[in-house]
């Protein structure tokens, strides 16, 4: 179970190939087609815009998968088990799912309510790029970015409305939050 | 036509209650058994987990749903046809309409049993009755689940209301015909049933106000079966002809399911005087029709997406039509459309046996067609990164054969215990000049109604 994967695709025929590939990973939509189909309220949109996905509240009927446009929930078709003493890698922020409950990329909310805390304790503002999930901290090209959209002044809010910026099967109508960016300079100015 | 009397009309169709032989013992011994397996294997499935079906990633919906969607199929057999034959007041329809109640209660019984066989965690079913909670917590109306189970549910109590009501005068019947643990047990039963005219009044209003309910009832039961689909934006299920669609196609299985049934009580109870030919004939010729509608539905549902050509729709499609589901699609077109064509056409062909190869064709391509519309669009949803296969493994398919052994034990069962043939409805067809209109009016000229 992969919460983000590659997907690659291949171009042209042998020796001339050329391999595009592209990270895929829970969109996060402001109108996910998981949300309304589940019959629990398992699978819900947080207050801050998260597709959270309750797990012990999810009874196992799959439907949110089923209408996932993206194929990016997964379901604990068996209850996982770890022989001593690989239990002990478990990431103790993180619940383990019992079998028969969808899961699917969080956006590591463990780790954004961790850099909440710790910016509360010490009264200020989050900032930008403090928070940082597991896949944009170990990706060492730089090529994910994280932050709040909701503030136009964030890293990821100026090139999420950058005009190289795709969203990934954009007709469903699902209006994902996480951007896809072509090739291209970094100074938009000179994408036009 | 020879004609019955009374009394031996009672003892032929009463004869299955009041007589039992040991092929009836082994044979329920047999279908038990049978029942009991499927119950282990869901246990086993409880177990170990989901795993050890074929569902998988993408593919979540398997054999499970298609027995879901097909039951719930089977179920419009009854209760729907029994009301229309009765609102139409087609005469013919007296032997029949119990035979089909009865499957209607009984699959949707079983049918209803497979959301729940499909859950991950089926012991928290119950979270979607609309319980008051301390925490505040309600089943999500959004979903077509909740609409379902509300859907299932009401179509569910209305029918056996719809099958109970009728019966109450044969229950009276066998109370008045026998003694000890019977007389007690139908008395309760027929709740103070004496046969006076107010009574029969009041039991042909409520049967009249029953049978009108419940055809917009069992339409939106099958029409909500089919937004579990067409409400996800899903290729080839993101259609709005879903809801006739599905709704004709459960009417034409419950058809064929019901003529496969009759014929098999008319060989083991030995009831060829009262189930004759003319009610295969006009049961077949209502399951040519529907055959026809069937297809015309699925040649727009083909045809609109071929046309519109959408590449995520056009790998759906032509998965079913030439890819790796085309067997399956091809031996569908033959079971629902070119065997029962012929079959149900030409009058030479027409018989009882014709009639039931017919309806064993289209129960077979009916399952097949919940297959074809749940499995491929499954397989070819998402980026074609993601696309996938589905291959059952053998508990849903244990579960799946013992739907059937369950509904022949339920259906053994019931025509144990009650007359599958409803004696008082055959009387008042033997008898037109004491049909209850003339009794109500009598009644009325008494002044005996209130």
């Amino acid at each position: 179970m992969h919460w983000i994967r590659i997907e690659r695709y291949w171009e042209g025929e042998f020796p001339e190939v050329k391999v595009k590939f592209r990270p895929v990973l829970c969109q996060q939509c402001d109108d996910a087609p998981c949300e309304p189909v589940c019959p629990t309220y398992a699978s819900s949109h947080s207050e801050e815009g998260l597709n959270s996905q309750i797990y012990n509240r999810c009874i196992g009927t799959r439907y949110c998968a089923n209408a996932c446009g993206y194929n990016v929930r997964f379901f604990n078709f068996f209850t996982p088990s770890w022989d001593k003493p690989l239990h002990l890698q478990l990431n103790p922020d993180v619940s383990v799912r019992e079998g028969g409950v969808m899961e699917k990329c969080t956006f590591c909310i463990q780790r954004i309510n961790a850099g909440k805390v710790s910016a509360g304790i010490q009264q200020r503002p989050l900032m930008d790029g403090e928070i940082q999930p597991a896949c944009v901290q170990s990706c060492t090209a730089n090529a994910l970015v994280f932050g709040d959209l909701a503030d136009p002044d964030s890293m990821v809010s100026k090139l999420a409305n950058s005009p190289r910026g795709t969203k990934l099967l954009e007709e469903l109508g699902t209006k994902p939050k996480i951007t896809y960016l072509q090739q291209g300079s970094w100074d938009d100015s000179q994408n036009r | 036509m020879t004609r019955k009397t009374d009394n031996s009309l009672t003892t032929d169709l009463l004869r299955p209650v009041l007589e039992t032989s040991t092929k009836f013992y082994v044979t329920v011994a047999v279908l038990a058994l049978i029942v009991a397996t499927g119950f282990s294997t869901w246990f086993y499935q409880i177990y170990w987990g989901m795993g050890v079906t074929g569902d998988n990633w993408p593919v979540y919906w398997g054999l499970h749903e298609t027995n879901f969607v097909f039951w719930i199929g089977i179920s419009h057999a009854g209760t729907l046809i029994s009301a229309i034959l009765r609102i139409v007041n087609a005469t013919w329809r007296r032997p029949v309409t119990r035979c089909a109640e009865v499957i209607t209660a009984f699959a949707l019984m079983i049918g209803a049993m497979f959301p729940l066989i499909h859950l991950g965690r089926p012991w928290l079913a119950w979270w979607l009755i609309p319980y008051p909670s301390e925490r505040m917590l309600w089943p999500n109306y959004r979903s077509p689940l909740v609409w379902d189970f509300f859907a299932i549910n009401t179509y569910l109590l209305s029918s056996l209301l719809f099958l109970a009501l009728p019966a109450i005068p044969d229950f009276a019947l066998i109370r008045d015909r026998t003694t000890g643990w019977r007389n007690w047990f139908y008395g309760k039963l027929s709740m103070g049933w004496q046969g006076t005219p107010k009574q029969w009044h009041r039991l042909e209003s409520a049967m009249h106000i029953m049978a009108l309910a419940i055809i917009p009832i069992a339409i939106s039961v099958h029409t909500i079966v089919s937004f579990d689909f067409s409400m996800a934006v899903v290729p080839m299920w993101h259609s709005t002809i879903f809801g006739p669609y599905f709704v004709v196609g459960a009417i034409f299985s419950g058809i064929a399911a019901l003529i496969i049934v009759m014929a098999v009580i008319r060989k083991t109870l030995h009831l060829e005087k009262y189930l004759q030919p003319i009610h295969f004939q006009n049961l077949g010729k209502l399951m040519l029709a529907m055959s026809l509608l069937w297809g015309y539905f699925v040649f727009n549902e083909r045809l609109v997406t071929w046309y519109g050509n959408t590449p995520h729709e056009m790998a759906a499609l032509w998965s079913t039509q030439m890819g790796r589901y085309s067997p399956m699609f091809w031996t569908m077109i033959f079971c629902n459309f070119i065997l029962p064509f012929p079959l149900l056409t030409i009058r030479k062909l027409r018989s009882i046996t014709t009639a039931v190869i017919a309806s064993c064709g289209v129960v077979i391509g009916m399952w097949l067609e919940r297959f074809l519309i749940i499995v491929p669009s499954l397989s070819y949803k998402g980026t074609p990164y993601s696309w996938g296969t589905y291959m059952p493994r053998w508990p849903e398919l244990v579960i799946f054969g013992s739907s059937f052994a369950a509904m022949a034990l339920l259906y053994l069962l019931f025509s144990k215990f009650i007359p599958i043939i409803s004696i008082w409805e055959m009387k008042v067809g033997e008898h037109p000049q004491i049909k209850v209109a003339a009794k109500v009016q009598e009644a009325e000229a008494a002044g005996d109604l209130v």
